[in-house]
């Protein structure tokens, strides 16, 4: 028997749009800003300030100045918007500081090489350019400084010889990696100490190439920031590596030097650091002695940024199960291939929002050069304000100088965020 | 402990002086003076918007350079924060230092330097909005006080105040741009800083006519050049370049006329422009022509006054107590004989 059925839905029902408080742009409104009365408060206040303070700063900003002739000129026009000005006159001084003008094309050039010297190391496909990442320190350095091309690739010949030295006699000769590393290293430094000098002279002779010479009392803006930033940044994080691993060795010399230093720079405010390396290393120095001040500058700030990583590389190493250290000792691995192949990428990956913050922490901290003299933007700023014509300007400088650093701390922290989706393993 | 270890730097300090005998010799052999100057203090020492070190003190030592040189160019300088100029000086970084210093007893002793004379009386003022009504310091009772701390100026002032039985509340800066700003939004009544700074800073606010720089000057700052104890001979030179721009003012010697004066009866100023047959300046080392140089330079201090803090510079600083003492001032040099 069969049921009278009256009725038979044969297809499914559309679904229906879902309710208008829930999708578009409501929802997304009730779902983000509006999802409680917290939130709602919250979303509400912020929306105000943000307002008040737009409702100032655009006015401020879009009217600005630009043309004038000095601050004077700029408050007769219209007194209650920007006098952007002081960065038409000053925009040059502000990323070379007091570099000639005539070979502003050094430092742009340093920073266009710069960028292609990252990327092979940001981004693995195109590591087959790294060679150029290990010629850009040298090459940064002579187009800075200027000076003899020699006597910058010298460095380079001697550290290659010294290398291949060493690669030689351990494949042909010797198996013991320690007497090989000191013969190599008693060649080198035989190479520098006796032949490269004349070698240096005699390439003068044969193919002069030199830059005029730019002394560090000249560098300044920008271009200083990056000098200490960047390579404060690249110096500390391999130092740091080191320091780290140090910490955790059984070795107890080695453990202590690496605690008391990592403790010792710790404890004192990077400031202090500076003021030793622009004043007191003078007294301690025989008198007429040139020892560079951004030299100085780059190296505490480097030990500075190196204690800290260590600390940070350390937490990522903590964080590492035991087993992983067992099991690349079971494997046969030493102790050098288990670090490269098993620890360390793994410590490394955790430490990342660490290491990024250090690195962002360093290159907002070389504006503290500016209390021992140098000329980094906020340092110059000073120095601007101080010309009569621009006497008071303020805001406008530091609106300026902070939107540069911003954009190189946003553009690392960004980076930092690609590369841990990049390496997320776990989902 | 600390006594210690002052002694071993100053002990090092001494044996690094040592070997600075002949600074004058040091600076030839290098080829250029290195001057300390500010890293920006307005009127005195900054650069300008072509990247030109200009300035008060700046010129002073074109002015020392070019005494020993010939050549008003050849000097470097070197931008020094009021933190570090002390011991850059006795360090050796720099030859001399004109970074408009206050010379003050201790400075002069305990830190073991010369000061070579003052190149500007100064002295700490005190500015204020007109519509407050204030003519003098002394109606500052209860007033809120925006002052850089860490200076002399915060000394002087708690001084002031009290000694007049008047009561004051600091707002602390860091800087003189702060202590502007602060004013400027009226989180204080009055701020104060060194006269000369506040001229500056005035001329340059929205309506220079709505301020008021106060006429009491409540501290003595004469500012001058300086060098390391331990060099009689380059502290003469610096001295003596430093008297003969006041001379060259006091006996009407411009940038424009020095040629003209090789008739003239005054035997002073012979003997000064190298013009007559006594050579006076070989006793230093300098070469005979050495004053004539540094007039030449940037002009008479007279000059490189109306350039940098008076009229042509913008900032309007009147002469005040820094003109000759022939015009009323207290800028007297000892003859040049």
């Amino acid at each position: 028997m069969m049921t009278k059925i009256a009725f038979v839905r044969k297809k499914e029902i559309p679904p229906s749009a879902p309710p208008i408080t829930e999708v578009g742009l409501i929802g997304w409104l009730r779902q983000n800003l509006f999802s409680s009365w917290l939130n709602s408060i919250l979303t509400v206040l912020s929306v105000y300030f943000i307002v008040v303070i737009l409702w100032d700063f655009i006015p401020w900003a879009y009217g600005g100045h630009w043309n004038t002739k000095s601050l004077r000129e700029c408050l007769d026009l219209d007194p209650d918007v920007a006098c952007f000005s002081v960065l038409t006159a000053r925009w040059k001084q502000l990323l070379f500081g007091l570099y000639p003008a005539e070979e502003y094309w050094r430092p742009t050039l340093t920073f266009m090489f710069l960028l292609l010297a990252i990327v092979p190391i940001l981004f693995p496909r195109f590591f087959r350019f790294f060679w150029f990442s290990i010629i850009y320190p040298g090459l940064a350095v002579w187009l800075l400084w200027g000076g003899s091309f020699w006597s910058i690739s010298i460095v380079y010949i001697g550290l290659t010889l010294g290398a291949l030295f060493f690669l030689s006699l351990i494949r042909r000769y010797l198996k013991n990696y320690m007497v090989a590393a000191i013969l190599a290293f008693l060649f080198t430094a035989v190479f520098f100490l006796f032949i490269s000098n004349p070698l240096v002279g005699l390439l003068n002779v044969i193919l002069p190439i030199s830059l005029p010479f730019v002394e560090s009392l000249k560098m300044g803006g920008f271009t200083l920031s990056l000098i200490v930033g960047v390579t404060g940044i690249v110096a500390s994080f391999p130092i740091g590596i080191l320091l780290a691993l140090g910490r955790q060795s059984n070795l107890p010399v080695i453990k202590m030097i690496c605690v008391g230093f990592i403790e010792f720079i710790r404890g004192v405010p990077l400031i202090t650091l500076l003021f030793v390396a622009s004043v007191l290393l003078n007294y301690f120095l025989p008198p007429g002695t040139n020892f560079d001040i951004v030299l100085r500058v780059v190296i505490m700030v480097t030990l500075f940024s190196a204690a800290y990583m260590a600390e940070v590389i350390r937490g990522g190493l903590a964080g590492l199960p035991l087993g992983q250290h067992e099991a690349s000792a079971s494997l046969g691995l030493t102790y050098w291939q288990s670090q490269r192949l098993i620890i360390m990428p793994q410590a490394l990956k955790i430490s990342i929002p660490g290491i990024v913050n250090t690195f962002i922490g360093l290159f907002k901290d070389t504006t503290l050069v500016s209390i021992i003299s140098l000329r980094d933007p906020v340092g110059l700023a000073s120095t601007i304000r101080a010309d009569q014509k621009w006497n008071g300007i303020y805001w406008e400088l530091y609106v300026a100088i902070g939107l540069m650093f911003f954009i190189f701390c946003w553009g690392m922290s960004q980076y930092s965020q690609y590369l841990e989706r990049k390496l997320k393993t776990d989902k | 402990m600390k006594k210690l270890f002052l002694g071993v730097l100053t002990a090092l300090a001494l044996a690094a002086g040592g070997t600075f005998a002949g600074t004058l010799d040091d600076v030839k052999a290098r080829g250029n003076l290195l001057c300390g100057v500010s890293t920006g203090a307005p009127g005195f020492a900054t650069v300008d918007d072509s990247g030109k070190d200009v300035g008060f003190d700046v010129d002073y030592c074109r002015a020392l350079a070019a005494a020993i040189f010939g050549d008003p160019m050849a000097v470097k300088f070197v931008g020094l924060t009021s933190a570090v100029r002390f011991t850059a000086l006795a360090a050796g970084e720099v030859d001399i230092l004109a970074r408009n210093t206050t010379w003050t007893y201790s400075r002069d002793t305990d830190l073991k330097q010369t000061f070579l004379g003052v190149n500007y009386y100064d002295g700490q003022g005190f500015m204020v909005k007109k519509e407050l009504g204030v003519k003098s310091t002394t109606e500052l009772d209860g007033a809120t006080v925006c002052i850089q701390v860490g200076t002399t100026t915060e000394l002087n002032l708690a001084d002031y105040f009290k000694e007049n039985g008047m009561s004051y509340e600091p707002v602390p800066t860091a800087d003189n741009a702060e202590s502007q700003q602060q004013y400027l939004a009226g989180a204080c009544d009055t701020y104060t800083t060194d006269a000369s700074a506040l001229h500056g800073t005035r001329v340059n606010l929205e309506n220079p006519d709505d301020h008021l720089v106060l006429p009491e000057i409540i501290s003595k700052e004469p500012l001058g050049p300086l060098v390391r104890h331990g060099d009689d001979n380059w502290a003469d030179i610096g001295r003596w370049v430093l008297n003969a721009l006041v001379i060259a003012e006091e006996k009407g010697i411009t940038k424009g006329n020095i040629d003209s004066w090789k008739d003239t009866k005054d035997a002073e100023i012979h003997r000064l422009l190298g013009t007559g047959d006594d050579d006076i300046l070989a006793m230093v080392g300098l070469p005979k022509n050495a004053m004539y140089n540094a007039i030449k330079a940037g002009g008479n201090y007279g000059e490189i006054f109306e350039n940098n803090l008076g009229a042509t510079s913008g900032i309007n600083i009147e002469r005040g107590v820094n003109a000759s003492w022939t015009k009323g001032g207290i800028l007297y040099s000892p003859p040049f004989r």
